[in-house]
């Protein structure tokens, strides 16, 4: 793999509410190399997303703070630049692609401007160039007619035409980092599979890296190269997709994918569900996150925080049953395996 | 093959929408239930398969075309017929959050299921019955006296199953029941309904655009494209041998949680998007992203027709 380009360390983000303080985010840190695709997955609340939105410093403040971390790109954190200097990075040097195609592009600025809009402020081209190079762009992400469709506004697309929109704005400063927030939630099969092929091209041809983030692991496994699985605020495991998927060592993401229907399950087989529902973040455990609905839970899981155990060079654990003997020879304390 | 339960013979569903122009969202379609069976409905957004689920159930009137439930057509039942009918089927909604009034505590949003077709005498009596009814899909008496929002997303569709269950029904008609649940808690509700189906005998319409999951909670399965059934089969053989070119397309197209296997696939790339319903093509309503159609496809829309032993397709490829 070619050099790191981003690095998140120890991230930890919280939000102010009526109730006490939801810790989203507790600690969490990875890093993703040039050219590397690599996927968050999680279920709702899981802290996926105001993982990516904190890399972004889209968390609005308060009620969100950040309580500790950094988030080192091309050699600075980005949490302790300026908002000025932070705009030149966003949407410039990070692309971010989210989720709901219909709620955010503009619904009043017409296509070719919301696109023009970032070629304009960052790479400072005239009005003139920028249209070309929005046209262009249109053209790439495949949508016919790029001319007329300059001139159309959002709600004249359809849904996947949108995210075709949105995917175009992230690229158009040729972003060496494109975030990409469930990009295919909202999208149907059919349409899910141009998109997501359209990303894979995209990563081969232009070396972009991606960061997608999805509670879909189908998607994963098409586009991605190392996954991260989060829960509860916390990675829980990380590895190869082939790793994660063919020899996963978390009682989470075995469960995950135990829960799954397999195309060639048979009726009378019966799904083998996660039971229970994930932890109060307002007040987390304070152990492993997910032990009260961990089948294997020993006493040492309420009590304690698991440490990280290194499973292969690529694949490391956060799971008391992987360390609980061997503590002293495996342990990444809080840190990557692989970093 | 005895009688079917449900027999569902050329309904149609147009929506108006102004200068006189309609929608057609359901277009003559067909199919049959047998008792105990569950029946996939598939398709992408816009394809007209919820539409279809309501019509059945008459929660929308029918703009033509005959349900036939028990041999009794509900298409022509006026009130009191129809609210006894009623009672026998009944529907899970998509959006556990929308779909229970958040004024009402529990007690009361399955209670007046009850209350309606008079199934309780006493106040103690449906308390009983509520309770009851909350064990049956794993929740606890206590949860009855609570408030909707303070319930998750997979208990709150334990909730709408509950009401769903409160008047004894026999034809359950899910719409997209497990789709706004996070992936860990839907296998736990479709392992209830098949649990419930298997307990009471049920007869469900599964519609859903997961196609993992709609293969493994039904019999058989129906695909539709812009308001029509363009497939059915049982879902093994579906799945197995897909005849219609958009099956294919839909099936190659859901990614596979396994690295081994999405390796080895390859996907069809449909080009383009679904057709404006309002404007739908000449003769097969699929032929603008067939990679098969022909000049034959545009003049003429294909029959629905047996291709093998109960194995149906609307492709003239077949013909």
């Amino acid at each position: 793999m070619g050099k790191t380009i981003l690095e998140v360390r120890d991230l930890r983000v919280s939000f102010e509410v009526y109730g006490g303080e939801v810790e989203a985010v507790r600690g969490v840190s990875f890093h993703v190399c040039e050219g590397e695709a690599v996927a968050i997955v999680g279920e709702s609340g899981s802290g996926k997303s105001v993982t990516a939105q904190a890399i972004m410093r889209l968390i609005a403040m308060p009620p969100g703070k950040f309580k500790s971390g950094s988030v080192i790109f091309e050699g600075r954190d980005l949490l302790t630049i300026s908002e000025k200097e932070m705009q030149k990075v966003r949407g410039n040097k990070i692309g971010m692609i989210f989720q709901d195609p219909m709620t955010s592009l503009n619904p009043t600025m017409t296509i070719g401007m919301q696109i023009m809009e970032s070629l304009i402020k960052h790479q400072r081209l005239r009005k003139s160039a920028a249209k070309a190079r929005a046209i262009e762009l249109l053209a790439m992400v495949g949508i016919p007619d790029p001319e007329t469709r300059m001139k159309q506004y959002p709600h004249q697309m359809s849904g996947g035409m949108r995210q075709r929109v949105m995917i175009a704005i992230a690229l158009a400063c040729n972003p060496a980092l494109l975030i990409a927030d469930e990009p295919t939630t909202a999208l149907d099969v059919t349409i899910q599979a141009q998109v997501m092929q359209f990303m894979k091209e995209l990563q081969q041809n232009t070396n972009t890296s991606i960061i997608l983030i999805t509670h879909d692991l189908g998607v994963v496994v098409d586009l991605c190269d190392r996954v991260i699985v989060m829960y509860a605020g916390q990675i829980v495991e990380t590895g190869t997709k082939w790793e994660i998927f063919k020899n996963p060592q978390h009682p989470y993401t075995k469960g995950l994918l135990k829960s799954l229907p397999r195309l060639d399950q048979p009726k009378n087989e019966p799904l083998i569900p996660i039971y229970g529902t994930p932890p109060d973040m307002i007040q987390p455990p304070q152990g492993c996150g997910f032990c009260s609905r961990c089948e294997s839970a020993m006493r040492i899981c309420e009590r304690q925080d698991p440490e990280w155990t290194a499973i292969s060079e690529t694949q490391s654990v956060r799971c008391w049953l992987q360390s609980a003997g061997e503590k002293a020879a495996a342990v990444v304390g809080g840190k990557e395996a692989d970093a | 093959m005895s009688q079917p339960f449900i027999e569902v013979h050329g309904l149609t569903k147009y929506f108006p929408v102004g200068r006189r122009r309609v929608l057609k969202a359901v277009d003559g379609i067909q199919f049959t239930i047998q008792k105990g069976e569950t029946l996939g409905l598939v398709g992408e957004s816009g394809c007209g398969k919820t539409t279809a689920g309501r019509t059945v159930i008459r929660l929308y009137e029918p703009t033509s075309g005959r349900v036939l439930i028990g041999g009794t057509d509900i298409t022509r039942l006026k009130r009191s017929g129809l609210k006894a009918f009623r009672r026998k089927m009944q529907m899970i909604f998509q959006d556990p959050y929308a779909s229970l009034n958040p004024r009402m505590t529990v007690l009361d949003i399955i209670g007046e299921a009850l209350d309606i077709h008079g199934l309780v005498k006493s106040r103690t009596e449906r308390k009983y019955r509520v309770e009851q009814l909350l064990e049956l899909v794993g929740l606890s008496a206590e949860h009855a006296s609570r408030y909707p929002h303070e319930f998750s997303g997979g208990q709150r569709q334990r909730i709408g199953i509950t009401r769903a269950l409160a008047v004894e029904p026999e034809f359950i008609v899910c719409d997209e029941p497990i789709s706004a649940l996070d992936v860990s808690i839907q296998a736990q509700i479709v392992n209830l309904l098949i649990d419930l189906q298997k307990k009471m005998g049920l007869t469900y319409l599964f519609v859903a655009h997961d196609l993992a999951m709609v293969k493994y909670v039904s019999d058989r399965i129906a695909v539709m494209y812009l308001g029509k059934i363009v497939e059915l089969a049982r879902s093994e053989d579906l799945y197995d041998d897909p005849q219609h070119p958009y099956t294919q397309a839909l099936l190659s197209a859901i990614p596979i949680p396994d690295p081994e296997a999405e390796a080895k696939k390859e996907r069809i790339i449909l080009r383009g998007e679904l057709p404006n319903p309002m404007n739908p093509p000449s003769g097969c309503p699929f032929r603008t992203r067939c990679p098969h159609a022909k000049e034959r496809c545009a003049q003429e829309a294909p029959a629905f027709r047996e291709v093998r032993p109960g194995h149906w397709a609307a492709c003239h490829l077949h013909a």
